[in-house]
């Protein structure tokens, strides 16, 4: 079971309190009627499945029941960071495929952002 | 010390003669000592034959002493709801009355039919059942599957319910060792002592591990096993320290969680009902030393598999811990120094040992020449090529390595060691990766993907003085990384024995011709012929070779034969081992009971149930209950004599005619708050609520962004700024979810606030043509007479005195009211309510009931009537979408080419032309009954009744082009026959809607 650092709460809590709820930096359109064919499959149909890292929702469904996002390794199932919702989507890159193997658990959970320290 | 315990050594081993106690086995009663396992009293009795094996029925003895044993797998029997199969006879404790029975033969032990597929092992080879039982295919469910069934599996599953009760831990430490051998001891005091807190667990009864039958071993100047013992005892002392025996780790999960589970009662002759019989612990650790130990291999030659051939570590095991010796003319078969050390000892406690053979050529060293010095015969650079005996071993035939004479010793057990393999499971569990060390041909772990480290021989140790470096530094360097660092903890330990060098694979011709039996996996009879026709069939891969063969895949996983059949693989297909790789170690190391694992998740803890507030009034009319979601919701309330059709066309034609009661409280409810609440109710339904007034209802539709309907319900405009949202009862948390996510995420400038009061309100439906007059006598504070309550509004007053919010609303077709108040009162006014109506003729409806009544309306199920690809256009409901809003959930979803498309399934009525016909929900429909099969299917039936109020059976479906298909003919095939139907507007009673206004 995953340990999960809520940046609301700012605890590390296990899994079973949250929900994954999809991608990421997905925003829906301001004028979401008008949008083309095109467009609204990018918005409601199409999703990354990368192998590395991965941005995803999630809610703290039995704690705060706040949605914010997290940057997860899909290779090592090492959730690198969480984050608020409606902050920018983090710059992590993962130069060597070893990386993510040496990420300190310790820190894994803990947004990297300024200002959510708050 | 009883005459019958023959094999038992006045003077050896640690249990106490003076403790004897009776155990049977096939019924035959025996005597053992406290602290043996079956396997050790077993061989004091001086019984070797204990089972029969998986696939040919060959008898079967104890080849290990520990959880690695594949062969000797019992029957335990405690009384008749405790018997549980398989459990492994080196790990099972008996207690006084303890009975165990042999597996998979039959009429009995020595003699068993099944032995037959022996000899006719020829014609069964590995990937038999595969290449057999394909044709034809409808022999599988009467002929290949029943007796295959039968011959598989050894044990039998328990018949009755699991009596005992299973309990559950989490706890979270800075350091959790697993194993408690002279590795996982030290570590675990050099942490302890630095003042870390530390969780060490054990499987087995006992400390100490490989100390048990390494009787050189010196530790801190004490011999190795009074030292574990010492440090335990030092250990569970301490206030920081959690000593767990007969507990295994099972499980390396993420983040350093480990599951353990412990055996608490298995044990015991005796204990209170209310004694857990196995505790699951979810231990979160911030470090993990793993000290799993190293497992013996056994040596892969023709007939090994006879009872009495043993592991020699478990035959010195038996010998220095239980003081049994497991034999009196002992062969030994080793490639490697350890088994001498067997030899040596059993030699000294007065055992003959027949001869060492050692597949080395040149053996030298303190050992050899100690075993030489007692006058053993040592017979360097040969092989055991087969073995005699036939329900035990009689003898072994020798012959060196470049050919030549053979040699028949005369044995009545035989020792082998093939060498050691370290236990590399929980590292493996943990995602590492193992890494291949040529030099000594193991796998070994390679980097650490989680904060852990594997000490003493798991980790390749080969001596005690190694293993007891690795585990003190490890111990201190993770406690220090846990801020701990109160004491250095300092140890000498040596021992004059290595635990290094050996062979993997089959030997001398093992795996060659036709009978020869040399067993790789005794469990699932895998012989090394059965691995090289795997590769001659054209597995490469090891996982392929694995499940063509089974190697490996059973309760053991494979602990005494992977590696054998890994080398062997890889010699047939002439590659180095790692480039065949390794199997995937998983979950659990041994196997685990599903209690332990189920816990208190079972009975009415399994799914917890839901009762509304007003649950008892149901129970007291003796209604039947359906299970919704997790809510108990009354069916329909039966009376004398009635079954479930009378009494549900009893309470459909009393609402329409008197009036009936219904119990809603399961419906969802969400409290919208806020200035911007009705923004944003405008824009999660499809309909407008802007405009809505104050003190009026509406009904609204909820879609997704792909235009499909998603809920439905009625929301009452209480102020300005507060709406009482109803959900679906299924919807409830996911609507919530929904609503949460766009208001948090999307449009979290919107001041609203979402507050789910589903809990705080009971609900009671009020329905028919008395309900004005019922309720007339019960409210005060608000008018409710048809001219100041019209249908769809919202007032607020009391009722019985108690807070009430009344929405004017139907789901019946009837004049009618939904009655919200605080739950604690639900029932009293239910009660109320109720001796009211039932006075005027009225009764009380369940859900079925309400299903009728709003199908004789038209009104949809989301969820029955509509499937997820529904939109509001199909289910007829095009009206309530607001054709002038700029935006709500899925008004671009709708817009799509397909969903816009004539013909799609549209939602209509249904008349059969026999009106006695109540066709099945979910038939499929057909345009002409007379088409070649597959048939063209149109659309398929969503609800349907018989309709007591219409006096014919009534439908609904969803049809393509059904709104243009009005009073057309369709069919609907059935098994029986095709029923033939009208399709009509899905209106059946008053279908100019009068009656509500009522």
């Amino acid at each position: 079971m995953l340990l999960i650092h809520c940046p609301y709460c700012g605890e590390e809590r296990p899994e079973v309190e949250f929900r994954q709820s999809g991608e990421a930096h997905i925003a829906r359109p301001q004028n979401m009627a008008d949008i083309t064919d095109e467009e609204f499959e990018a918005f409601f149909f199409l999703r990354d499945n990368p192998k590395g890292v991965t941005f995803e929702r999630w809610r703290h469904v039995h704690g705060c029941a706040r949605f914010f996002n997290a940057a997860r390794d899909t290779v090592t199932d090492k959730i690198l960071m969480t984050y608020k919702a409606g902050l920018p989507k983090p710059d992590i890159t993962l130069p060597e495929k070893t990386l993510a193997l040496t990420v300190d658990p310790g820190v894994s959970g803990r947004s990297l952002l300024p200002g959510d320290a708050k | 010390m009883s005459a019958a315990q023959k094999n038992r050594i006045a003077g050896k081993g640690r249990l106490n003669a003076a403790k004897p106690l009776r155990f049977s086995f096939d019924g035959k009663v025996m005597q053992g000592l406290e602290g043996d396992t079956l396997a050790s009293a077993l061989i004091a009795n001086d019984i070797h034959l204990v089972g029969r094996s998986f696939k040919y029925h060959r008898p079967r003895g104890i080849l290990a002493a520990g959880v690695e044993e594949p062969n000797a797998l019992v029957q335990v029997k405690r009384d008749g709801a405790r018997t549980e199969p398989n459990v492994r006879a080196t790990v099972a404790e008996i207690y006084d009355g303890f009975a165990a029975d042999s597996q998979n033969r039959w009429p009995s032990l020595e003699y068993d039919i099944g032995a037959v597929n022996d000899l006719a092992s020829p014609f069964i080879p590995a990937g038999f059942y595969y290449k057999t039982f394909m044709w034809p295919a409808k022999a599988w469910a009467k002929l290949y599957e029943p007796n295959i069934r039968r011959a598989a599996g050894l044990g039998k599953a328990p018949i009755e319910a699991d009596p005992d009760a299973y309990a559950n831990r989490f706890a979270h430490c800075d350091v959790l060792v697993i194993g408690a051998g002279a590795a996982g001891l030290a570590a675990a005091l050099a942490a302890a002592e630095a003042g870390a807190s530390v969780m060490i667990c054990d499987e087995q009864a006992g400390v100490g591990g490989a100390l048990k039958f390494e009787t050189s071993a010196m530790i801190d100047g004490q011999g190795g096993h009074d030292w574990a013992v010492a440090t335990a005892a030092k250990l569970a002392a301490m206030d920081n320290v959690r000593l767990l025996t007969r507990t295994t780790a099972f499980a390396y999960q993420a983040q350093n969680m480990v599951c353990l589970v412990e055996r608490i009662t298995e044990h015991l002759a005796t204990f209170n009902a209310d004694t857990p019989r196995e505790r699951v612990w979810q231990v979160r650790a911030k470090r993990v030393i793993i000290a799993a130990g190293a497992i013996e291999r056994h040596m892969v030659f023709a007939e090994n598999d006879r009872p009495g051939i043993m592991l020699a570590s478990a035959a010195r095991t038996f010998l220095n811990h239980y003081g049994v010796a497991v034999g009196r003319n002992v062969g030994v078969f080793t490639a490697n120094d350890s088994a001498y050390h067997a030899a040596i000892d059993l030699k000294k406690a007065g055992v003959n040992v027949a001869a060492i053979v050692d597949w080395r050529d040149a053996p030298a060293g303190p050992a050899i020449e100690d075993a030489r010095a007692l006058g053993i015969e040592v017979i360097p650079g040969a092989g055991v090529i087969s073995t005699g005996g036939r329900l035990r071993v009689s003898s072994m035939l020798v012959q060196a390595k470049a050919g030549g004479v053979s040699r028949l010793i005369p044995v009545d057990a035989l020792l082998m060691s093939a060498g050691w393999t370290p236990s590399v499971h929980m590292y493996s569990q943990s995602r590492g990766r193992v890494v291949w060390d040529k030099e000594t041909g193991r796998f070994l772990p390679g980097a650490y993907p989680q904060d852990a480290i594997s000490v003493g021989a798991c980790n390749g140790a080969i001596s005690l003085s190694e293993t007891i470096d690795q585990a003190l530094a490890a111990g201190e360097r993770f406690a220090n990384e846990a801020g701990r660092m109160a004491k250095r903890t300092a140890l000498k330990g040596g021992s004059a024995e290595s635990f290094e060098g050996g062979v993997s694979g089959a030997l001398l011709g093992a795996d060659q011709g036709e009978t020869v039996k040399a067993f790789v996996d005794f469990q699932n009879d895998v012989t090394a012929k059965d691995i090289k026709l795997a590769v001659r069939e054209g597995m490469q891969s090891i996982e392929h070779v694995k499940r063509f063969t089974t190697n490996g895949m059973a309760s053991d996983q494979g602990k005494t034969s992977n590696i054998h059949g890994l080398a062997i693989a890889a010699k047939a297909l002439d590659r180095e081992v790692p480039q065949v790789g390794l199997t995937t170690f998983r979950m659990p190391y041994t196997p685990v009971t599903f209690g332990a694992l189920v816990g208190h998740a079972r009975g009415k803890l399994f799914d917890p149930a839901r009762h509304t507030p007003i649950h008892a009034a149901h129970v007291a009319l003796g209604a039947d209950f359906e299970d919704v979601g997790l809510w108990k919701r009354a069916w329909y309330y039966p009376r004398a004599g009635e079954d479930m059709h009378a009494a549900v066309n009893r309470e459909v034609k009393t609402v329409r005619e008197v009036g009936g009661m219904f119990d809603a409280s399961t419906l969802g409810k969400i409290e919208v708050v806020g200035p911007d609440a009705a923004e944003f109710l405008d824009r999660m339904y499809t309909n407008p609520f802007k405009k809505l007034e104050p003190g009026r209802l509406r009904y609204g539709i909820m879609c997704r962004e792909d235009g499909f309907i998603y809920d439905d319900g009625v929301v009452a405009r209480i102020a300005e700024d507060r709406f009482h949202v109803t959900t679906t009862t299924g919807g409830a948390p996911r609507v919530m979810t929904m609503m949460e996510d766009y208001l948090q995420t999307e449009w979290p400038h919107l001041k609203v606030y979402l507050t789910s009061i589903s809990e705080q309100w009971a609900v009671i439906a009020l329905q028919g043509p008395k309900a004005r007059e019922v309720l007339a006598q019960l409210v005060e504070g608000v008018d409710i007479s048809a001219g100041a309550l019209p249908h769809m509004s919202y007032r607020e007053g009391r009722i019985l005195g108690v807070p009430m919010r009344l929405f004017k609303m139907s789901f019946t077709g009837e004049a009618g009211f939904e009655i919200n108040v605080p739950s604690d009162h639900g029932l009293a006014v239910w009660e109320a309510l109720y001796a009211r109506l039932t006075a005027l003729g009225g009764c009380a409806y369940g859900t079925e009931a309400m299903h009728v009544l709003r199908a004789e309306k038209g009104y949809i199920i989301v969820g029955q009537d509509t499937d997820g690809t529904v939109t509001p256009d199909d289910a007829g409901l095009g009206w309530a979408v607001g054709k002038k809003k700029a935006d709500f959930v899925g008004i671009r979803g709708m817009k799509r080419a397909d969903l816009m498309r004539p013909g799609r399934k549209q939602l209509v009525g249904l008349l059969t032309k026999d009106p006695k016909v109540v066709l099945e929900e979910g038939a499929q429909i057909v345009e002409t009954p007379n088409q070649p099969v597959p048939m063209t299917m149109i659309g398929h039936v969503t609800s349907s009744y018989w309709s007591e109020n219409c006096g014919r059976s009534i439908a609904m479906a969803l049809i393509a082009g059904g709104n243009d298909k009005m009073g057309k003919t369709i069919f609907v095939p059935m098994p029986d026959g095709v029923i033939e139907a009208e399709i009509v507007k899905p209106v059946f009673v008053d279908a100019e809607g009068g009656r509500v206004h009522g």
